[in-house]
């Protein structure tokens, strides 16, 4: 690890101006960035720790919405009262990643920011444009069995690693954050993270002092609301492909979905395609057909195309479970 | 298990750290090796900070190398050596301690960021002549086998029975609204982040079972 200096935030407006500074980056549970650090593909030469900001309350909105600060734990988000009755899609997500132990040290905000576990973007002996750019993408024709299928760009096909903001992404919910000027702004989460194009090395839109300080979630649209992880070994393992879904389907009227898919894009994939065609006037309904279309675009690379039957497949099932209208 | 050094003895890590030492002073016939390849190479130099941490009840102020874990920061400065290093990466829980009661990885954490902070150890818990419950159920049960992940299995053990006795649930937790009995199947979920490679699993888990009852 390269040495660093390191100051603890008491304030926001500290954090905002300490990490706008060339070189400095903001530590909250570290789980991420002490690992990346360690093998010397993060290199910071300060630290600036908000672990301590009181960022780590969780309050009800006046429109009957939760607002999350950046700081509170994925183990007591997972724990809350409120969500696990409004938002039980989300508890499941935050259940279904990581360990115990990383539950307890892992933050809002921080999950949000963590980068991809793509094991070229880990090995440095190896290109990788999301590391190193212009070195080229040593996943396209690699190991990609991990990989994603949709949002790619020939430069990189790295996954964003996180439960928590598939289920946050189906939620509509906002991430607020402060900049080092003061100014406040609140985007959703494919606005705050990026697509690769042709800059991988970009994970998201924040500028160099931007600290987030909450997420806010809207109050839970009706319809039942399921989390599914599909992964290679029962518990803490990264998805293969993971589906939050929340359906409204009444007999006779057309459905409200909300549908995004982990595990199989840069960044948690809302299937917008796939939401209109439920809501279309169409009967009987064909889930079927809804997941088909929510893998519209989507490609392979070789070893993860199983990755494309696996997500229609699973699509399919959450959507029939839980509309009730098939087996589950 | 938990035989004690003799009296007085030297112990294996002990004879070890000084043979290494005289190994790098007989090499160069110099003083100390990392300040030198810090300047002779020109990389920056290691920053050094002041923590104060409470580890098992006693309270400890350190001058600590920003870059310190607080795995490294037990086992080496402190001499706590009873919590492992197995990945070093936070993916096999070896290193497992409770920071201000909550079972985290010491391996993904810094040891300036806990200033302030209580941290409890295997060797907090129990001593080899009065043992914590659940390191007794461990024993008991034969919940191991080389023994290298069992202090943060049992560290890990402690951590997730308060959080269950919190109400918090698990993946395995079918109904989110309700406080979930403690099956076998809520046991292995919730330990999921402890790896035995000796494969010492259903014996962990008859052992935690127990220790949740003491």
């Amino acid at each position: 690890m390269k040495p660093f200096t390191y100051e603890r935030a008491e304030t926001v407006a500290q954090a905002a101006a300490a990490s706008s500074r060339p070189g400095a980056r903001l530590i909250a549970g570290g789980t991420n960035l002490l690992d990346l650090m360690k093998l010397e593909i993060e290199t910071p030469t300060h630290l600036v720790d908000i672990g301590r900001l009181p960022l780590k309350d969780i309050a009800e909105t006046a429109d009957g919405g939760l607002r999350i600060g950046s700081q509170v734990a994925n183990s007591d988000l997972a724990a809350d009262d409120r969500v696990r009755r409004a938002y039980p899609l989300l508890a499941q997500a935050l259940l279904a990643g990581a360990s115990g132990q990383l539950r307890n040290r892992a933050t809002t905000g921080g999950n949000l920011l963590q980068r991809t576990r793509c094991p070229y973007f880990y090995d440095t002996a190896r290109p990788c444009n999301k590391r190193l750019p212009g070195s080229g993408c040593s996943a396209l024709d690699g190991f990609n069995r991990m990989h994603a299928i949709l949002g790619t760009s020939d430069a990189c096909i790295a996954v964003h690693p996180s439960d928590m903001a598939v289920a946050m992404t189906a939620l509509d919910a906002r991430v607020e954050t402060v900049a080092a000027d003061g100014t406040t702004r609140s985007l959703g989460i494919p606005s705050l993270l990026r697509l690769p194009g042709d800059r991988p090395d970009l994970d998201h839109d924040l500028q160099p002092g931007e600290v987030i300080t909450a997420v806010t979630l809207p109050p839970a649209p009706p319809g039942r609301q399921i989390y599914r992880k599909v992964r290679d070994r029962a518990s803490y393992a990264f998805a293969l492909v993971s589906v939050a879904a929340i359906v409204d389907a009444p007999a006779g009227r057309p459905a409200a979905l909300r549908l995004a898919l982990g595990g199989v894009a840069p960044r948690p994939w809302r299937a917008t395609t796939a939401e209109r065609l439920a809501a279309a006037d169409g009967r009987p309904r064909n889930w079927q057909d809804v997941a088909e279309a929510a893998l519209t675009g989507a490609r392979g690379h070789g070893r993860n195309d199983f990755k494309l039957p696996l997500a229609r497949r699973t699509v399919a099932a959450v959507l029939n479970e839980a509309a009730g209208t098939g087996r589950a | 298990m938990n035989q004690p050094c003799p009296e007085g003895g030297p112990s294996r890590r002990a004879v070890l750290q000084s043979s290494a030492a005289i190994g790098v002073l007989a090499a160069t016939g110099l003083g100390p090796p990392v300040a030198r390849a810090a300047t002779d190479t020109g990389l920056p130099m290691p920053v050094v900070a002041p923590v104060s941490i409470t580890v098992n009840g006693r309270a400890r102020a350190l001058q600590v190398d920003t870059r310190a874990t607080l795995l490294d920061t037990l086992r080496e400065t402190l001499g706590l050596t009873g919590t492992k290093k197995g990945c070093d990466h936070g993916q096999c829980g070896a290193c497992t301690v409770l920071i201000d009661g909550r079972r985290a990885n010491a391996c993904l954490t810094l040891a300036v960021m806990h200033d302030g902070d209580e941290v409890t150890t295997i060797e907090g818990l129990g001593t080899p002549e009065n043992l914590h419950p659940m390191q007794a159920a461990f024993i008991k049960h034969d919940g191991f086998q080389c023994g290298y992940c069992t202090p943060g299995q049992i560290c890990s053990a402690v951590g997730m029975l308060a959080e269950h006795r919190a109400g918090w649930p698990s993946a395995a937790t079918a109904d989110l609204t309700a406080a979930a009995e403690l099956s076998g199947a809520e046991i292995q979920e919730r330990m999921s982040g402890n790896l035995c490679r000796c494969s010492a699993y259903p014996n962990i888990v008859s052992a935690i079972r127990e220790g949740a009852e003491a």
